[in-house]
């Protein structure tokens, strides 16, 4: 495949303590991937390594076939690279609007603008004054969402967007989701929800132990394969 | 893996143990075998050292493991002093005895002033703790009882004769390093020592144990702020005169810092490096006034940006020794 | 009575001067800056000296000074301070602390010790008469209108500009500023570049007000510190406030006592942080 974005053999660590064994990865253009698997399993440090918050070895990490390992985060997010954090990380001091402006700061050329975001999330025009955190969860979440893709990113990157919302609310949040990718968008979601990651997705990586433990495509892999790779049994 | 047991000594702390001993030994009976004319001076630089290596000792007590940082630990040094000189000249208690009451009444008074200070974090708890200095320092120059502005001196020595009251103050200076020294070490030993350590790695997690943290960060307040003034009343008493300037000068915290960054922070080794060191830039260097003091903030500036540790904390990483060990490792 | 109000809300609007580049850099980078008093010295006598040397009038070598100010404050930020940053208080705390040390002791080598003061052909003996029979000082009238201007510029800047928003976004949350593309080393530089204008403004207006001297940087650190205090953080009309507010304090304790005017202020402060010690006029910030 000619990957957009590819990891060789990623390693990673938190101080003296290694995250990822090697980790495998490869991604189309237009793609929909999923990453599941258990928490500690290394799903958001793979996150935090693509992006550059977590230093990976140059080689490690490739984009349109360029090496980004251990760039800056700001370096690697003008390139095209945008990700929605775990756990939403808003600005508390900013309002809705504001926040989304800050997406913004490294806008590329491409469909997303404040608009069409309020097209695609109607509930954040008319919030668009509110401090940040004043919103409900599900409602930040669109937040997040809407200012990673003000960037016109051409991978984004979702890490655990189901956190902590409740599951009518997770329905709204995956039903823009087509949405954003019927633009072309490359996206990457780490999900919990075994379930809505084989929906969402075309192909899937299981994640177990800092490995990837099982990867193929989502609508064949069974229940009992995922499983097996999830729990390591 | 055979019997392994957790202890607290290293080899080289048993033999710098041993090696400081002797040292307070030989040093006491100075005026035994020191040259007369030498003795004097040497006796009055040890008394200065003392003062400021013991100021120095509390503050890295309260900064580096209390993790308060504080620029107005010259409060406490300025109030031993004043209570010193006060039941000395109008208490008629005797000077020397008045230097222990002056670091109580330090000790004492940084009860209510935690109360004022501890509303402040980080940085701002630093120049809040200035404020509070200057609070007392202008409260003092309002005190015409004891001079005023100008200060006054210390009548109550007078009847002693020279060289006996040096020797006293020598070795009270011996004697307060030793104390200061063990008492800091005690401390950091114990449980509320322990409790300590747990709190500057994660104050969170340390409450979440159960460790009460305002009750612990209290206590070496108030053991820095007695610390502090035991160094003060000392050094009223080797210097005979006193005044708010002198006294609460900003300057004392400036060199504690000085001596503490250069020596090493967190550590209890810091502070003896740092005053050696200082004492011998301020021997070289102090006759040059402000190129002095210049030189010695950039100094300060390179040290804390290059060697995160401090000097004795590179030596440390760099040979893994460890004088004064309070973490406790395993032995096989 | 009236008379010292106001003398002492013309006071504060210098105050504010001083305070406004603390409450700047500590706002965005969480930074002390235990040298402040002393930049403000520095930038003084660096006027003096430039009127010296280049034997111009007072007000083109403070236009001079503003840019030059911006610029250094750009790099000190950059190449020294930057690397003291973090969760430890200590590293920025020594470092500045240091840098006044170094500052006090070249003034005092350069100018000696002796206060000087900025010629301003009489500016500051000029007064304007007030209804009711008192007067005011032009410059202290001036002082104030540029406080005033300087506080709703920052203000402004924060909340309706796209610099304001990175200042704000970058002390909110460090490494996700750094995700929307934002270089943090630069906007912690372009703070305190910010910061050092306003302390050269400062700086210049003491030297005309009054007499300035090498060693009074920390006082005027500790009027600058107490007025954030006293307003609370997280607001730069606060920071005004509080500043107005000690003013006046120190002018009623002078007026009881040439003695007491300073020492009122602290007791003020102090007062102030055992009653309500997020400041008077605090907004909701972390």
């Amino acid at each position: 495949m000619n990957a957009i974005l590819r990891t060789e053999g990623l390693t990673a660590f938190y101080g003296d303590a290694q995250a990822l064994f090697g980790i495998d990865f490869a991604l189309a253009a237009g793609e929909s991937v999923a990453i599941i698997g258990a928490n500690g399993a290394g799903k958001s440090t793979f996150m935090k390594a693509l992006t550059g918050l977590i230093k990976a070895p140059r080689d490690q990490v490739l984009f349109n076939g360029e090496p980004i390992g251990g760039l800056p985060t700001g370096e690697i997010v003008r390139r095209g690279i945008a990700l929605v954090p775990e756990g939403r990380r808003l600005f508390p001091s900013l309002s809705v609007e504001e926040n989304l402006l800050m997406g913004a700061f490294a806008k590329r050329a491409g469909p997303w603008t404040l608009a069409r975001l309020f097209e695609l999330f109607p509930v954040l025009e008319q919030r668009r004054r509110d401090p940040a955190t004043a919103l409900s969860g599900g409602q930040q979440q669109m937040v997040a969402i809407g200012r990673a893709l003000m960037s016109n990113p051409t991978v984004l990157l979702c890490d655990e967007l189901s956190l902590g919302l409740a599951p009518i609310v997770i329905l709204e949040i995956y039903k823009a989701l087509p949405a954003i990718c019927a633009e072309g968008m490359t996206v990457v979601i780490v999900e919990q929800d075994v379930g809505a990651a084989q929906q969402m997705s075309r192909r899937l990586y299981c994640f177990q132990e800092g490995r990837v433990a099982l990867q193929g495509a989502s609508d064949v892999l069974t229940r009992e394969q995922i499983s097996q790779a999830y729990f390591g049994v | 893996m055979g019997d392994v047991r957790v202890v607290r000594s290293t080899h080289v702390s048993r033999v710098a143990a041993g090696v400081g001993c002797a040292l307070v030994l030989v040093a006491a009976a100075l005026p035994l075998w020191a040259p007369a004319a030498s003795a004097s001076s040497w006796m009055r630089n040890v008394v200065g050292i003392a003062c400021y290596f013991i100021f120095a000792m509390m503050w890295n007590l309260l900064a580096g493991y209390g993790g308060m940082v504080s620029i107005g630990q010259q409060a406490f040094y300025g109030l031993g002093g004043y209570v010193m000189l006060m039941l000395g000249n109008f208490g008629g208690v005797n000077p020397f005895v008045a230097v222990l009451l002056g670091a109580l009444a330090a000790g004492l008074v940084a009860l209510p002033v935690s109360f004022v200070a501890f509303r402040l974090q980080g940085g701002y708890f630093a120049v809040g703790s200035w404020v509070i200095a200057e609070v007392f320092r202008l409260g003092f120059a309002n005190l015409s009882v004891v001079g005023g502005g100008s200060g006054t001196s210390l009548t109550a020595l007078r009847g002693i004769d020279k060289a006996t009251r040096e020797h006293l103050t020598y070795w009270i200076a011996l004697a307060c390093i030793v104390a200061a020294v063990t008492l800091v070490y005690g401390f950091l030993r114990s449980r509320r020592g322990l409790a300590l350590l747990a709190i500057r790695d994660n104050e969170v997690a340390a409450e979440s144990q159960g460790i009460d943290v305002r009750g612990v960060k209290l206590a070496v307040y108030v053991v820095a702020a007695f610390g502090t003034g035991l160094a003060g009343a000392l050094y009223f008493v080797g210097n005979l005169r006193i005044s708010p300037d002198a006294a609460f000068s900003v300057n004392w915290s400036a060199f504690a810092i000085f001596m503490v960054v250069i020596g090493g922070i967190g550590r209890i080794e810091g502070p003896i490096v740092g005053a050696l060191i200082f004492f011998a830039l301020n021997k070289l260097f102090s006759d040059y006034g402000t190129w002095y003091l210049l030189g010695l903030g950039l100094l300060a500036i390179v040290v804390t940006i290059r060697f995160k540790q401090g000097l004795w904390g590179w030596v440390e990483q760099r040979w893994g020794l460890s004088l004064f060990p309070t973490r406790r490792h395993l032995a096989a | 009575m009236i008379d010292t109000v106001l003398q002492g809300v013309l006071l504060g609007g210098l105050y504010a001067l001083f305070a406004l580049g603390q409450s700047l850099m500590f706002g965005v980078m969480r930074l002390t800056n235990t040298a402040q008093g002393d930049f403000i010295v520095l930038a003084a006598f660096a006027a003096i000296g430039g009127i010296g040397l280049l034997a111009v009038g007072p007000w083109l070598v403070a236009a001079l000074l503003l840019p030059l100010a911006f610029g250094f404050g750009y790099l000190l930020q950059r190449t020294v301070l930057n690397g003291t940053l973090g969760r430890d208080p200590l590293p920025s705390l020594v470092v500045t602390f240091g840098l006044s040390i170094v500052i006090q002791n070249l003034l005092l080598e350069v100018f000696s010790a002796d206060p000087r003061s900025i010629e301003t052909a009489g500016l500051n003996t000029q007064s304007v008469a007030l209804p009711g029979g008192s007067a005011v000082g032009v410059l202290p009238l001036l002082i104030f209108a540029v406080a005033m201007a300087a506080t709703a510029a920052l203000q402004w800047l924060f909340g309706h500009t796209g610099l304001g928003r990175a200042f704000r976004a970058v002390s909110d949350d460090r490494e996700i500023a750094e995700l929307m593309g934002l270089d943090a080393k630069k906007v912690y530089a372009m703070a305190t570049a910010l910061a050092f204008v306003l302390i050269a403004l400062a700086g210049v207006l003491q030297g005309m007000r009054t007499t300035v001297a090498p060693s009074d940087g920390p006082l005027l650190l500790l009027f600058a510190f107490e007025s954030v205090i006293i307003g609370g953080m997280g607001s730069f009309w606060g920071t005004w406030l509080g500043a107005l507010l000690l003013g006046v304090t120190q002018q009623i304790g002078f007026r009881l006592d040439p003695g007491w005017g300073i020492w009122l202020g602290h007791i003020a402060f102090l007062a102030v942080l055992v009653v309500r010690p997020q400041g008077l006029f605090p907004k909701t910030r972390g």
